[in-house]
């Protein structure tokens, strides 16, 4: 996993509530075996319609945003447990999705791949959609090791949560495995004893 | 202290607990399909790390399935490939797997339990989300991404933190046609689709004491629909008569050793939970949904309201439905009866109850799948494949089908289903599908009638 410290970037608005992980990633690309190649058609459907013809005004598709954040309405990533959602948003080169709720499974899925999924007040989602909308050249900081995510432009920031064990897995690239694999002796312990 | 049947399941699996961060739970039974475990048995290979217990992990290809002609070699190279890796990779591990054309075959939340795999004061997951289902039986059951599916192959654990709990207690008597879908759908509709994040909810109240098995899974398997990792229900006679002879079920003396223990798992009676709803069994009606997530559902006789955000207007313009307007006598050309919600006996009993001596409408293609090769055999040995075959209803090979279309099974552009499934997400069923969500015998009546109706009038 790469490791996760500051990002300035600019971001791209996607102002849709209860985003579920069919539409980041639709079933019928989930036939792979490996996690390559998702990137290509993440948001399948509402970037393309069903002969392929691009959907100029899905904002992904729009000129005037790029960037690896995308700010995204409430209730992010609901639906079926999908670890493809997480692929195809990192595939494309997300490396933060700006919410102001995201769901369970989602959370831990972007987590595990680097993909930092950074949960704001209401408010601050407000400001932050509507400036980007208005001002795409807006650059984005966002601090892991500080955990803050500031507007400089227009001088507003809010700090964010994030648990101390993944905030430090993020920071240093590790995963839950290696984590794991270290407790492997306690876990035998304990098999035996509930035996 | 009090423990709920969540507390007391859930301490007993803490393995150890990272300071200020998340425990290692152990996990009893690991289910898995081809869909989302391809990518961690790559992973394991390429850290060239062994898979910790395979006796604990069990197999079934579901998701990516054709419905018909199942002895034929499949015809899409994706899917083909997908179930092959799936059968190498457990061979090569040693892990029982339940192919297609299996006896056992199956929905892995459907397979699973009727095996008698799924028992009370289990740790149990699986890469998919509706792993829920199993919560049913009182044990602890939810779903992961594959990234987790590594770790479990890894080690047997997750590092996890301890969710919040939450009760929906529903008391009363359900009317008549108010079955345990139309139960879940409207606590979704009145709850919405994010108030269980980060909670795992128990079921209590007589409304589920009373219910089937078959009932509680369907209710505990839409858990994650109002955002919840899990929902679970307190085992009791119900349950331990499910489980007694199943196939891998204990048996004899174990199982009555098993029996008292289960029996201490219920939640104590003082018990404090994080959140708590209650609703009456006398205001649930039939449900249907109108729009794009599933706690947008409303009573079969109620009509669809009106909201000012521009999440609720796509949404309705997707459908084509209108603020204000009822769904009673909505044209619908596709029914699905099927999915791991509702494609157990009991579902496919109450639709040919209701269909027997009748013909499915013209305008209308009805599949009905079920959820595995027994529920299947049973229907035949039921006398229902009869009755459906009769009404020109179409029974297809178990499988997930139409309920997410990763095979053929798909509802054409703009065309409306009236399923059984948990899922009206835009294109779920098909691309530019819109899924209407509703209880297998909703869904039997307007195969029927060829369009929506009260339901309720048709009932004697
Ligand atoms: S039937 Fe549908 S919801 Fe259930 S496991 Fe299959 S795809 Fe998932």
């Amino acid at each position: 996993m790469e490791k996760f410290i500051k990002i300035i970037s600019k971001a791209i608005p996607l102002a849709i509530e209860n985003v579920d992980t069919d539409q980041i990633i639709p079933a019928r690309f989930l036939k792979a075996t490996d996690k390559k190649g998702f990137g290509d058609n993440v948001f399948r459907d509402w970037r393309f319609d069903k002969n392929g013809n691009t959907n100029l005004e899905f904002s992904l598709n729009n000129d005037l945003y790029s960037g690896s954040i995308l700010i995204a309405g409430d209730n992010f990533g609901c639906g079926s447990s999908r670890e493809h959602a997480a692929w195809a948003l990192v595939g494309y080169g997300f490396k933060v999705i700006v919410s102001s709720f995201f769901a369970d499974i989602f959370k831990g899925n972007a987590l595990n791949n680097g993909l930092l999924p950074l949960q704001v007040s209401p408010s601050f989602l407000a400001v932050l959609m509507k400036t980007v909308k208005e001002k795409p050249e807006t650059k984005i900081e966002v601090d892991l090791e500080n955990q803050t995510i500031s507007l400089s432009d227009i001088n507003v920031s809010e700090t964010f949560e994030i648990d101390a064990y993944k905030k430090t897995c993020m920071i240093n690239g590790y995963d839950d495995i290696d984590y794991l694999l270290s407790k492997k002796e306690m876990i035998e312990a304990f098999e035996s004893l509930r035996n | 202290m009090s423990k709920t049947l969540f507390d007391k399941i859930w301490d007993q699996h803490v393995v150890d607990t990272i300071k200020e961060g998340p425990q290692v739970l152990y996990i009893d039974k690991h289910l898995i399909h081809e869909v989302t475990s391809p990518q961690a048995f790559n992973e394991l290979k390429e850290r060239s790390i062994p898979i910790f217990r395979p006796n604990q992990i069990v197999a079934t290809a579901d998701h990516n399935t054709p419905t018909i002609n199942q002895h034929l070699p499949i015809k899409d190279k994706l899917s083909k490939n997908q179930l092959e890796q799936l059968s190498k990779n457990c061979f090569d591990n040693n892990i029982t797997l339940y192919e297609l054309g299996h006896k056992y075959n199956g929905i892995v939340h459907v397979m699973a339990p009727e095996l008698g795999i799924t028992q009370p004061g289990l740790t149990m997951v699986c890469g998919d989300s509706h792993t829920s289902t199993h919560g049913a039986f009182g044990a602890i059951a939810f779903g992961i991404g594959t990234s987790q599916v590594a770790q479990v192959f890894a080690s047997q654990c997750l590092l996890l933190k301890k969710p919040k709990s939450l009760r929906v207690t529903v008391n009363g008597k359900l009317k008549k046609g108010v079955l345990p879908k139309d139960v879940i759908l409207y606590i979704i509709s009145k709850l919405g689709t994010n108030s269980g994040t980060g909670y795992f909810c128990e079921y209590a109240g007589n409304v589920f004491e009373d219910m089937s098995m078959e009932g509680r899974m369907t209710v505990c398997n839409m858990s994650i629909e109002m955002g919840a990792r899990g929902g679970m229900i307190a085992p009791d006679e119900t349950t331990f008569n499910y489980i007694k002879d199943r196939q891998f079920a204990p048996k004899g003396t174990d199982f009555d050793k098993k029996v008292s223990y289960w029996k201490t798992l219920p939640s104590d009676i003082d018990a404090v939970f994080d959140q708590e709803y209650i609703f009456d069994a006398d205001d649930i009606g039939p449900m249907v949904t109108y729009g794009t997530n599933p706690g947008m559902g409303i009573k079969i006789t109620e009509t669809i309201p009106k909201e000012n955000n521009s999440s609720f207007k796509k949404s309705l313009e997707y459908m084509n439905f209108e603020a204000g307007s009822s769904l009673i006598d909505q044209r619908i050309n596709y029914v699905f009866i099927g999915s791991c919600t509702n494609s157990r006996i009991e579902d496919f009993r109450v639709a040919a109850n209701f269909i027997k001596g009748k013909q499915k409408a013209d305008n209308v293609t009805a599949w009905l799948v079920p959820g595995s090769k027994q529920v299947e055999t049973q229907i035949i040995e039921e006398g229902l494949k009869e009755i459906f075959e009769n009404a020109g209803f179409e029974l297809r090979q178990p499988g997930c089908s139409a309920c997410l279309a990763m095979n053929d099974d798909k509802i054409p552009k703009g065309e409306y289903c009236v399923s059984t499934s948990n899922r009206n997400f835009e294109g779920r069923q098909g691309q530019g599908s819109r899924t209407i969500l509703a209880s297998p015998l909703v869904a039997a009546a307007t195969a029927v009638e060829g369009k929506i109706i009260d339901i309720t009038k048709h009932l004697n």
